[in-house]
């Protein structure tokens, strides 16, 4: 019990100075909407391109969009050495990644259902029929993503060109959960819902509970100098 | 009767690649002692107080704080330690209050409100507990530094060159305040290559040299001096 509530103070922490800073938040949210916007004045999709072409265009839009944040999420702990003062605490180190994982879950939920709702509006999507499946879906996809990123940010904090070397190990290790992602999404874009859906969200399951459980236990290791 | 260490090092050893920083550290150290680690910057001074932290972990030998080895137990070992840096540890964007509040959570200290409000009256920055700490100056910073790392009423305090940037009245201050802990009863670790502040308020001096504890100083403030002085032209000499 003591562990989540350390994780969720760490949480709170990120959410508290993020929202007062607004810093991932703002750039996760216009690349997003920016990208959205040019695949609408590039396309100008029918309902047949959105189904083709929708599940891919969203998920690389989350994605990228996450990776900004993603980037953002040791930054602050950079600043004043905030990290070593977490290592100093009396907690375990798993409880560090834990709140970061979880703070990054929610702003990029958060920039997910605001792109989602403009991915509707400007491709003419009637979103509201899936609604239920695409926000299950878009919970694992993310929280593979957030799972993987997190350990991975904290990896790149100290190399040089952090920035660019996140991308770098990111996105290899996060293709499985994108090809779950699109492939469940694509599923539920048709009319009925694909064969595939159930197959594809189990393995996004599968793969969350191996992608959370795995950093959970090797973090002690990635801040261990 | 003498009392149980507070702190033991035995054969600590530590590598970063091939370069060696610590070699082969022993040290005891007896509750109410403050013990300043002396020596030129890269001496290993630092990587000492942070394998105490376990901020890192030495490649060989053992390392006891208050009896528990921090290497099977880290975080057992560290309810027992604050640390202050030249760096503060905290979050520009929250208030004084709302770091703190924020460590007493991670300490899990269930009267953090009272204790806050004690720490910050002691360090006197009662009035801007409010504030966001970016518009705090660097001693305010540090001040808040130090209520952090006492908050949980800590064995031990670790201080790596925390007179850096500091003025006059700031480390004043701090020296007053370091004094008044070990009056507690309470140890403290520090480690400064600026031997006026060591001299300051430490009763025992040891000098770090090349990942070892070569010498232990010890008489007058002059003596002290003198024998850091000689030292430190001794060891010009071999590298010359």
């Amino acid at each position: 019990m003591t562990f989540f509530k350390q994780a969720g103070a760490i949480f709170w922490k990120d959410v508290l100075t993020e929202f007062r800073t607004k810093d991932a938040l703002t750039s996760m949210l216009l690349f997003g909407l920016l990208v959205i916007l040019m695949f609408h004045f590039a396309f100008e999709p029918d309902s047949m391109e959105t189904e083709r072409f929708g599940p891919g265009l969203l998920w690389m839009t989350f994605l990228f969009a996450g990776l900004l944040g993603m980037n953002r999420a040791f930054a602050g702990e950079r600043e004043n050495d905030g990290l070593q003062g977490l290592k100093l605490a009396p907690i375990s180190w798993g409880a560090i990644y834990l709140g970061k994982m979880l703070a990054n879950l929610c702003f990029m939920l958060l920039v997910e259902a605001v792109i989602l709702f403009c991915f509707a509006l400007f491709f003419n999507f009637d979103l509201l029929p899936r609604l239920g499946w695409m926000c299950g879906i878009t919970l694992l996809g993310t929280l593979g993503f957030a799972s993987i990123g997190t350990i991975l940010a904290a990896v790149s904090m100290n190399t040089r060109m952090s920035d660019v070397m996140l991308p770098i190990l990111l996105l290899p290790i996060a293709l499985p959960v994108v090809i779950g992602a699109v492939e469940s999404t694509a599923a539920i874009f048709t009319d009925p819902p694909g064969e595939a859906l159930g197959f594809w969200v189990k393995f996004l399951v599968a793969f969350n509970i191996i992608f959370i459980t795995l950093p959970l236990m090797v973090f002690e290791y990635v801040l261990e100098e | 009767m003498v009392d149980a260490p507070v702190v033991r090092l035995d054969k600590v050893e530590k590598w970063f690649g091939r370069t060696s920083a610590l070699q082969g550290v022993d040290l005891t150290v007896q509750p109410g002692e403050f013990l300043v680690f002396l020596g030129r910057n890269g001496a290993g001074k630092s990587t000492l107080l942070r394998v105490v932290a376990r901020l890192v972990r030495p490649n060989s030998g053992s390392v006891e704080i208050c009896g528990i080895d921090v290497l099977r137990h880290p975080e057992a070992g560290r309810e027992k330690l604050g640390f202050v840096a030249h760096t503060s540890f905290l979050y520009r964007n929250l208030t004084a209050f709302e770091n703190l509040r924020f460590f007493a959570r991670l300490y899990g200290l269930s009267d953090a409100e009272d204790r806050i409000h004690k720490v910050l009256c002691w360090v006197g920055l009662e009035n801007s507990a409010q504030r966001t700490i970016y518009g705090f100056s660097r001693g305010m910073q540090q001040r808040l530094s130090i209520a952090r790392a006492t908050l949980h009423d800590p064995q031990i305090l670790l201080l790596d060159e925390p007179f850096s940037g500091l003025d006059l009245e700031a480390s004043e201050l701090l020296g007053e305040w370091l004094e008044s802990f070990v009056a507690n009863g309470k140890t403290v670790l520090m480690a400064t290559h600026d031997l006026e502040q060591g001299l300051q308020s430490a009763r025992r001096w040891a000098f770090v040299d090349q990942g070892k504890i070569a010498d232990e100083l010890s008489g007058t403030d002059a003596d002290i001096r003198d024998q850091y002085k000689r030292f430190l032209k001794e060891k010009r000499r071999d590298v010359f």
